[in-house]
């Protein structure tokens, strides 16, 4: 299968802060990618770039084929962005947020679409009040609809920084159904998490974004033979995806600080 | 095309906001009203302009600053835009990039509008009593649409550089302080030189003079074109501005 989105040696830094050390990836039309990072690794500033809302330094980046700097117009009209922080206008309702959307991309069956979007993210009994009224879930769900308030076209490409965070478990798993069908149906979506058990179970192919680079970069099961099952006397047991990921970025203990360990 | 059709997207989305808040409208006729009405109580009597009465002599220039108060939340709403998460939403999308702010233009412009005609509506309350024609209220119209662009336009860049709405909200404030060192509620020539020449040379002067000489049938002079050149030079480097800063905010 081709390549949807290619990234190549992409360079970010704020003034003297190097986020970004030359980040290269690529991912398969129809695949679910994750990309994983402790805070301020750099993971929404990658899908920054990536969505044309900000600029790389260097290095490149092209999705569907167009360069995310230089065609960033033809970029915008097939990729759709949920980003970390919720993008939804407080003074309307849940259902003329989404009509808002509908109208902007033209559309043609708006209110049919809203009205699946709605049900889909559990938001029908909601959807006339004004947003502003919304809980942080309820919110949230609403902001990932909106973005899906597209044509095929502009659903080719999903980007989701965090999409369950401050989800409840009950609509996380709605959630994670929601992001396989995308999937199913031929979309590329690309997500940010901090919940590891969230990527080893969505994710066809992990990336672990480190101190600016790309550290490990496969699917589960070519993660797992870098970092080998632990071997006990009988029982081998697998690594977890969390355990393999605390091994990588140095912290192999977990609850348990560096420092404290180090000062024993 | 996309840009009438983004751009009438967004006029219906700020429209519908602002009507929800209508206490924006309400304080854009209640602050002129109060203006209106203690200067025509207060100073009615004292003033001296001439043939005029003094209510009818204030009238224009109290619609200058219901035009400066209504700007106030498009200012806010460009800049609550800016500050949160939706403008990036809407920069990931394929869509007009000017529909943003055309948006709360057009929607400040209706804004504007219906303050003016309340405030009108009081002023005749209160003894305002214009000769104009229905000519004359046309020609009114079209001047007072022209000048509530370029105040917009102004109120757009507030709100584009403001760190905060609040902050946004009160930069418009001067436009609303303008009027007084304008022919608004002074004859020019009463006032000391270098407030004079100020005011005499102030886009607000000819503005004030066109609607005054149109309302209480006067001669117009050049004060139509001087207002029409004022105005149309004002929308256009406002907007250039407007639309420089936006593409660097956002770029
Ligand atoms: N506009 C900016 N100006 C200056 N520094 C920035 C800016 N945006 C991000 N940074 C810095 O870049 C680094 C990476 O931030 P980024 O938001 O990409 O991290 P993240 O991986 O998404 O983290 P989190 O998991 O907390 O969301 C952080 O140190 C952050 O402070
Ligand atoms: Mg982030």
């Amino acid at each position: 299968m081709e390549n949807i989105i290619s990234v190549s040696n992409l360079k970010k830094s704020f003034k003297n802060l190097e986020v970004l050390k030359g980040v290269s990836f690529d991912i398969k039309k129809g695949s679910i990618f994750a990309l994983l990072g402790s805070n301020g690794a750099g993971k929404t500033t990658a899908v920054r770039i990536l969505a044309t809302l900000s600029k790389p330094n260097s290095g490149s980046a092209a999705i569907c084929g167009y360069d995310v700097v230089k065609q960033a117009d033809e970029v915008r009209g097939c990729i759709s962005l949920t980003g970390q922080f919720a993008a939804v206008d407080e003074s309307l309702t849940g259902r003329e947020n989404l009509q808002l959307i509908g109208k902007l991309r033209r559309l043609p069956n708006t209110n049919q679409r809203a009205d699946e979007l709605l049900a889909a993210f559990d938001l029908e009994d909601s959807a006339k009040r004004l947003a502003k009224t919304y809980s942080g879930g309820m919110r949230r769900r609403l902001d990932i609809a909106m973005s899906l308030m597209g044509s095929e076209k502009e659903r080719q490409v999903i980007f989701l920084d965090e999409p369950t965070t401050g989800l409840d478990p009950q609509n996380r798993i709605a959630m994670w159904e929601m992001v396989k069908n995308l999937a199913t149906d031929g979309a590329t979506v690309f997500l940010t998490t901090q919940y590891l058990e969230e990527a080893e179970y969505l994710a066809d192919k992990i990336a672990i974004l480190h101190e600016g680079k790309i550290i490990a970069e496969g699917t589960l099961d070519e993660l797992r033979k870098i970092y080998p099952p632990a071997k006990k006397e009988y029982v081998e047991i697998q690594p977890t995806l969390e355990e393999i990921f605390l091994k990588i970025v140095g912290c192999d203990v977990p609850g348990a600080p560096q420092s404290a360990k180090e000062s024993e | 095309m996309q840009v009438i059709s983004n751009s009438y997207t967004m006029f219906k989305r700020c429209l519908t906001t602002s009507l929800r808040n209508p206490e924006t409208i309400g304080t854009a006729i209640f602050i002129p009203a109060i203006v209106m009405w203690l200067f025509g109580i207060l100073f009615g009597n004292v003033m001296d302009v001439g043939d005029y009465n003094y209510i009818d002599f204030i009238v224009p220039g109290i619609i200058l600053q219901t035009v400066a108060q209504a700007v106030t939340a498009a200012a806010i709403g460009v800049n609550n835009d800016m500050q949160k998460g939706i403008i990036d939403r809407f920069r990931s999308m394929d869509i007009s990039k000017s529909s943003v702010l055309t948006g709360h233009v057009l929607s400040a412009i209706v804004r504007n509008m219906i303050a003016t005609i309340v405030v009108i509506g009081v002023a005749f309350a209160i003894g305002f009593r214009p000769q104009a024609g229905f000519l004359d209220w046309l020609i009114i119209a079209g001047v007072l649409i022209l000048y509530m662009l370029a105040i917009t336009w102004i109120a757009v860049i507030c709100g584009l550089i403001a760190k905060t709405p609040e902050s946004a909200g009160t930069m418009p404030f001067l436009l609303f302080v303008l009027p007084y060192i304008s022919s608004g509620f002074v004859p020019v020539e009463t006032m000391p030189k270098a407030l004079k020449w100020f005011a005499e040379n102030q886009p607000m002067t000819p503005i004030i003079d066109t609607l005054r000489a149109l309302m209480l049938n006067q001669p117009l002079g050049n004060n139509l074109l001087l207002s029409l050149v004022w105005s149309a030079g004002i929308i256009a480097v406002a907007f250039t501005i407007a639309v420089q800063i936006y593409k660097n905010k956002t770029s």
